[in-house]
């Protein structure tokens, strides 16, 4: 395959003159499909925060009232 | 030789750990093809002999349509089957695979007007393609606001998923409707869609990121599916004998 | 048969006690319509060119105001309810409903618009035109728009969430509506357009009292 020779650094970032655009649209897909998944993740480990804290409520109220009924399954 | 349930892993309890597994083999697959696909894309494609280098937009536009449209017919796919068989897992998949579609929608109108810009003049051209992809983001955020407005959890899976399955209907429809509609209105004389003739590099690139796209929103949609389950299912036994729940407990 | 056509006496004697609701739909769709020419001036031109669109617009948001009137008061009652525990298909009586539906806010439209076209100096041919475009269309408009409201059903926000949910699934019946009467003022053949229209209003009466009554079912649980 032919490599593209760019000539210079400065060829590449400006893209014969579309730099902005080109640049523009790349720049602006980075940075949605970065935040997405950031955004995932704390969304899942809130989740798991939430979780664990149900946990401990409910085995504190286990172990603060030993006749209580079982977890729920 | 044990009859394979078809429902094994619609349990959300089998589910979660096993999304778990696919995920960092799914943000490998998109690194994968993504490098490749940007370095086809702009090291071995060759510049275009009418748009000169403002054509490599295409190499994030047309993924992101392509996406944005699978994902809706995927969508509408778990919808119905939630619909059909009535297990709640498949809800999860459609609701967390919209705002993904949804952000693919988006991508793609953002980075169709930074094309259309140089190229045309315009930020904004109405051609069918552009105008049905706004329509299809239109019925992305239907879906979720809709969903987001009913409280009750099981009716707005349901209400949502026969919102997913009329829409799905309508979206050939849509399409050629709005064909129709640019062909006989002659303002837009001009078309995104008339793109250059592809040379075969400039094809594989565009592949290759189609498929680091494709990967990148199942990594994303089984995360959030991973967080939404366990949104849903807080209270019971499965969830809360996780091991990463168990950790963060101490 | 007997069931739908009960349903419709019983919806259109509901209205008849209150004539102004249908009186309401027409000024708003008056008033809504004479806002375009206020607001991009009186150039009679401009008006024609602008008046096939605009109408239709108008009439999809005044039957928007509509829609919304269709199940909330049967589910205040309590109506709806029984309609969905009694013998007879819902998807008979949801039938009745839209058909009713359709008397009440579409007819009258049909019935305005001409004169509405009027005040944008479209001839006579294209005023006939806009009342057989949107004769064939408002049924639609009432077929798609039962499934959002059965699907809004005393959801918060519910008209506005309508309005989001139905105007995109309306836009083919836009664009063939509007685009007939644009044809028609420019010498052209609507035939394609009237076809696809009653296409249209096919495929939504097969399918759209179905869905709606699913909907219906899902918001009653």
């Amino acid at each position: 395959m032919n490599l593209v020779a760019w000539g210079s650094l400065d060829a590449f970032l400006t893209m014969g003159g579309y730099g902005l655009y080109v640049w523009g649209s790349f720049g602006i897909t980075a940075v949605l499909m970065v935040l997405e998944p950031v955004l995932i993740r704390q969304r899942h480990r809130q989740a798991l925060q939430q979780l664990a804290q149900e946990l401990r409520a409910q085995e504190g109220d286990a172990a603060s009232s030993p006749q209580q009924e079982p977890s729920v399954k | 030789m044990t009859r394979l349930n078809w429902f094994t892993f619609s349990s959300p309890a089998t589910f979660y750990p096993l999304a778990g597994k696919c995920i960092p083999w799914l943000w490998a697959i998109t690194a994968l093809f993504g490098l490749s696909g940007l370095f086809i894309g702009f090291f071995v494609a060759p510049t275009d002999a009418v748009q000169g280098e403002g054509y490599r937009i295409i190499f994030v536009h047309v993924p992101a349509s392509w996406m944005s449209m699978l994902i809706y017919l995927v969508m509408a796919g778990w919808a119905g089957a939630g619909l059909m068989f009535n297990t709640r897992l498949s809800y999860v998949m459609a609701q967390a695979l919209a705002p993904t579609g949804a952000l693919m929608a988006v991508l793609s109108l953002v980075t169709g007007s930074l094309w259309g810009k140089p190229m045309w003049g315009t930020w904004w051209i109405w051609d069918a393609r552009l105008t049905s992809e706004l329509i299809l983001l239109f019925l992305y955020l239907g879906y979720m606001g809709l969903h987001a407005s009913i409280d009750d959890t099981r009716r707005a899976d349901k209400a949502s998923a026969i919102l997913a399955l009329v829409g799905v209907v309508n979206v050939p429809i849509i399409y050629f409707s709005v064909k129709w509609w640019n062909t006989l209105h002659q303002g837009a004389s001009v078309s995104l869609t008339k793109s250059p003739s592809m040379g075969q590099t400039m094809l594989l690139a565009m592949l290759l990121m189609t498929f680091c796209f494709w990967a990148y929103s199942m990594a994303v949609a089984l995360i959030r599916a991973r967080a939404m389950v366990l949104e849903r299912e807080r209270y019971t036994d499965w969830a809360q004998q996780l091991p990463e729940v168990r950790r963060g407990q101490a | 048969m007997n069931a739908v056509w009960s349903i419709v006496q019983r919806d259109l004697s509901l209205a008849a006690r209150r004539r102004s609701e249908v009186l309401t739909l027409l000024f708003f769709f008056l008033v809504v319509t004479s806002l375009f020419p206020l607001g991009v001036g009186a150039d009679p031109q401009l008006l024609n060119k602008i008046a096939p669109g605009v109408i239709w617009v108008c009439a999809l948001l005044a039957t928007m105001l509509g829609l919304q009137r269709l199940f909330a008061p049967d589910l205040a009652d309590g109506s709806l309810e029984q309609m969905a525990l009694v013998p007879s298909p819902l998807m008979g009586l949801v039938t009745g409903k839209i058909l009713a539906h359709w008397v009440l806010c579409g007819l009258p439209l049909v019935v305005l618009a001409p004169l509405l076209g009027l005040m944008f100096g479209l001839p006579t041919d294209a005023l006939w035109m806009l009342a057989w475009s949107l004769l064939l269309g408002t049924p639609v408009l009432s077929c798609i728009g039962a499934i959002g409201a059965a699907l809004t059903l005393g959801v918060r926000q519910g008209g506005a969430m309508l309005s989001l949910l139905v105007l995109p699934l309306l836009i083919p019946v836009l664009i063939f509506g509007s685009g007939a009467v644009t044809a028609q003022l420019s010498g052209l053949e609507a035939d394609g357009y009237i076809s696809l229209l009653a296409a249209l209003l096919l495929l939504s009466l097969t399918f759209a009292p179905w869905a709606t009554a699913a909907a219906l079912k899902i918001a009653l649980e």
